[in-house]
């Protein structure tokens, strides 16, 4: 999966990207104590590529490149593509209307309509292919996959646009009225443009969760790049063939976020300061329209939201008369808790000093090294697995199928996500804290431990618990890289599922829903409290 | 406390020269003010005596220690130098006590931390947190903070700049008289004349990189080294004039000079407060075009009969007084003036 992808990875270079405007990033070399671990860090984030490119090119670029030109292969990037084309254009409708009707309009019930709009991050998505697949085990692969992937990711349109929407200043419309613009077209052609950023990026999130879901399309048999990988993985002797295809899935995504971060440049460029104390006037819908608002919301809400709990809460009733397997519940949640911690303390630790040398220093290395630690956020999970298995197979065989090759991979994964939230908690610690300390007796580690990182603490750790639940999500490495004998919630999950053992499956899912819920409620809180409308 | 010397020092950023060759000494236990404009340099300075930032050449001693000569560079953290920044910088996840005792060994805190807090006039407030302080308030415990460890030095780097101007003056009051107590040698860092004057022992004005002046406030606003500062510490009132010995002939009449100077051309300054209004005939015939009323005094602003171009002003205690816009005045010198010959 793309990770916890809402925190997005600020590109180096683009004037948003300095973390909290901090002017004084010195120019003076850092210090090893920061340098060597942050280098070490980046040669972690790294590795899985490189040695995916080496495996791949192993057998000599002709074997390879006779994989990539079969019609086949063509055939299944084309489909990875179109599938991740329609989710993000259906993400991008549904995500922008509901954040227009609940941050623009005077639509009853706003409030109520943003949490649940918000509401289906908490279903990660190969749980809620679990519940369409249950009831509907007839569902055409792509539809079915387009449905469930919509409903599960177009919240990573929904909040930032909805955010942008309360951002932007009610003055650029405003102005654009008294020049003679109608409501509609200053809709269309002012507002949309000041979100389109947000839009970007929303839709970015989408492309890249599609591109590297693998739970959701396999369980759904849909044949993208990821099951594809997997499955000739599986069955195959000779493995190049995947780690060719994991090759290609890593450059079409590499490609993707490179695009991306390209317009996001042009586009924070062109953006205002931003300044809106004020509020947005609210639409006035007619009654019309507001029972069309109502319906059209109450439909996601209900495909999104409601149809996953409800199918969910039958299986778990199901289920029950039939008697759960207590212990193998507690066990599986025991063992994900354990590899999730571990996961999230290696993935903070190496967090740490990329994300302070981010924040104090400039120069080349700098920015090489943290652009190497955001090579997660374009890693598909089954590619990192994948590149981890081959390399533990070759050269560090006693971890292969042991915990910290699992940890290991988690570290990769989530590391974008945990560095974000350490730039962006020590950006608020002024560098004068430490030249005080300094100044006071310490040394520049001791600065550091004692001033810097105290004071960001509470972000990093809030960061920690972020990546710690999404540890405990995460399918296909966990599934390719657990040691063996264990099992987790979502492999639990995933073999129930795959056998068609719908109502035992179901405890599983239910913990990992109520597992999603918690960064969910507080990105919500979050945005409708911080982003202030809604109420009036 | 030791006393602080700097000679010769030189900082460049690429071809940006922010320092070209500053000297300054500084004895033991007295308060330096460094004025000057917003990019002359004198934060570069302040950190380089810090230990911050290194110099490209020259050297800074401290006492009888060089801490600072090229390939020498004594870090922040030996050089005895405390620093109370723009704004306080206190550390937000520390209680006032526990920014105070900081720099001090365990075993110090303590009393060390009750003695300082007492000195700058915040007894009692160790458990408190720095958001629950006022603006002058953390700037005090800031002073508290870089006092505790009995520095070498305090570096003061425009500490008042974020009060309002009502608070700004106890704040500075308390802030000299502490210094004073603890017989703390400082360098106080400013672009605000009055700051400068009213609270150091000695002001360097530095102008693009140099020490244009160092000198008592008194000499430096009586007795200018160049017109650049003369005009920079205050108001002033500039002339063309000839000079002959210690007299010179001038739009404002004749005019005493503070030294005999060679005869010849160059310009004299004269402080408003040197320039008296009077009836017609008493004096140089002159008209009023304007007042501005400070509270304490104001500003008469004046047009010399026959000299238009030149601004004149004149200050007065209190509101004005006597003084109509459009009135015809007389205006007189009192006092020496100081005198630049023409280059």
């Amino acid at each position: 999966m793309a990770g916890p992808a809402l925190t997005h990875p600020p590109v180096p270079g683009t004037p948003g990207a300095r973390g909290g405007g901090v002017a004084s990033r010195r120019r003076t070399r850092p210090p090893a104590v920061l340098l060597v671990p942050a280098l070490v860090a980046a040669g972690v984030a790294l590795l899985p590529l490189v040695y995916l490119a080496v495996r791949a090119f192993e057998r000599g670029p002709e074997v390879a490149f006779e994989i990539v030109w079969q019609e086949r292969t063509l055939r299944l990037v084309l489909r990875s593509l179109l599938l991740a084309a329609v989710v993000t254009g259906l993400c991008l409708v549904v995500g922008v209307s509901l954040a227009w009707l609940t941050s623009r309009t005077r639509v009853p019930f706003r409030r109520l309509l943003t949490v649940l709009g918000a509401l289906p991050l908490a279903v990660p998505s190969y749980v809620a292919a679990y519940i369409w697949v249950s009831f509907f085990p007839r569902i055409p692969p792509f539809a079915g996959s387009v449905l469930v992937l919509t409903l599960c990711t177009y919240p990573y349109v929904f909040l930032p646009v909805r955010a942008a929407l309360q951002g932007t200043d009610p003055a650029l419309e405003e102005v654009a009225r008294s020049l003679g613009r109608g409501r509609w077209r200053t809709v269309l052609t002012v507002t949309l443009r000041q979100v389109r950023p947000a839009m970007a990026a929303g839709g970015l999130l989408v492309g890249l969760y599609v591109l590297s879901d693998f739970g959701a399309v396999s369980l759904l048999r849909f044949d993208s790049l990821t099951r594809v990988i997997y499955t000739s993985y599986r069955s195959s002797f000779d493995r190049t063939p995947a780690a060719v295809l994991g090759l290609v899935l890593v450059l079409v995504t590499i490609t993707i976020v490179w695009a991306e971060s390209r317009s996001r440049g042009r586009a924070a460029q062109a953006r205002l300061g931003t300044g809106a104390a004020r509020r947005h006037g609210l639409v006035r819908l007619g009654r019309g329209g507001t029972a069309l608002a109502l319906l059209w919301a109450a439909v996601v809400a209900g495909l999104g939201v409601a149809f996953p709990l409800v199918g969910l809460a039958r299986w778990l009733v199901v289920g029950s008369s039939a008697g759960f397997d207590a212990t193998r519940v507690v066990e599986a949640a025991g063992s994900t808790v354990a590899v999730s911690a571990l996961g999230a303390a290696l993935t903070v630790v190496l967090a740490i000093p990329v994300g302070v040398l981010a924040v104090r220093y400039r120069g080349r290395l700098v920015s090489a090294v943290e652009q190497a630690a955001y090579a997660g956020h374009a890693l598909p999970g089954i590619v990192v697995a994948l590149a981890l298995v081959f390399f533990a197979v070759r050269y560090a065989f006693p971890v292969y199928q042991r915990t910290p090759l699992l940890v290991l991979a988690y570290a990769v994964l989530f590391l974008p996500a945990a560095v974000g939230a350490v730039r962006a908690s020590v950006a608020l610690s002024p560098p004068v804290l430490e030249e005080v300390a300094r100044s006071l007796g310490r040394s520049p580690f001791q600065a550091l431990r004692d001033v810097t990182l105290r004071v960001a603490g509470p972000g990093v750790a809030a960061g920690a618990v972020l990546v710690f639940l999404t540890c405990m999500k995460e399918l296909p490495a966990t599934l390719l890289l657990r040691p063996t004998g264990m099992q987790t919630l979502a492999t639990e999950l995933w073999s129930r599922t795959t056998v068609g053992a719908y109502a035992a499956a179901a405890p599983y899912a239910a913990l990992l829903v109520v597992l999603a819920a918690v960064p969910t409620f507080l990105l919500t809180t979050r945005s409708t409290t911080l982003g202030g409308g809604g109420e009036r | 406390m030791s006393e602080l010397v700097v000679r010769g020092l030189e900082k460049s950023y690429g071809d940006v020269w922010v320092l070209r060759g500053v000297d300054l000494a500084v004895p033991e236990g007295s308060l330096a003010a460094v004025l000057g404009a917003s990019g002359c340099g004198k934060t570069t300075l302040l950190r380089i005596v810090a230990g911050f930032d290194t110099a490209d050449r020259g050297m800074v001693r401290l006492g009888g220690t060089v801490v600072s000569l090229p390939g020498t560079h004594v870090p922040p953290e030996r050089r005895r130098v405390g620093v109370v920044p723009q704004e306080g910088a206190l550390f937000p996840h520390l209680t006032v006590a526990g920014n105070v005792g900081f720099g001090l060994p365990r075993r110090r805190r303590g009393a060390r931390v009750d003695e300082v807090l007492e000195l700058v006039g915040l007894a009692g407030y160790g458990p408190r947190m720095p958001y629950e302080l006022s603006g002058g308030q953390q700037q005090r415990v800031a002073l508290a903070r870089a006092l505790a460890p009995e520095p070498a030095l305090v570096l003061l780097d425009e500490p008042f700049s974020a009060l309002d101007t009502g608070l700004r003056a106890a704040v500075r009051e308390d802030v000299r008289a502490a210094l004073r107590t603890a017989g703390a040698t400082a360098v106080l860092v400013t672009h605000d004349q009055e700051e400068a004057l009213s609270m150091a022992d000695l002001v360097a004005v530095m102008d693009e990189g140099r020490i244009a002046q160092a000198a008592p406030p008194g000499d430096l606003y009586s007795a200018p080294a160049d017109l650049g500062v003369a005009t920079f510490v205050g108001e002033a009132v500039v002339l063309d004039v000839v000079a002959s010995g210690d007299a010179a002939q001038s739009a404002l009449g004749p005019l005493v000079l503070r030294q005999p100077s060679v005869p010849g051309p160059g310009r004299v300054v004269v402080r408003p407060e040197q320039i008296t209004v009077g009836r017609p005939g008493d004096g140089v015939p002159a008209r009023v075009t304007g007042t501005v009323f400070y509270g304490h005094d104001a500003l008469v602003r004046l047009e010399l009969e026959g000299h238009a171009g030149i601004p004149v002003a004149a200050r007065q205690q209190g509101a004005p007084h006597g003084v109509a816009v459009g009135d015809a005045v007389a205006v007189q010198v009192v006092g020496p003036v100081s005198f630049f010959p023409a280059p």
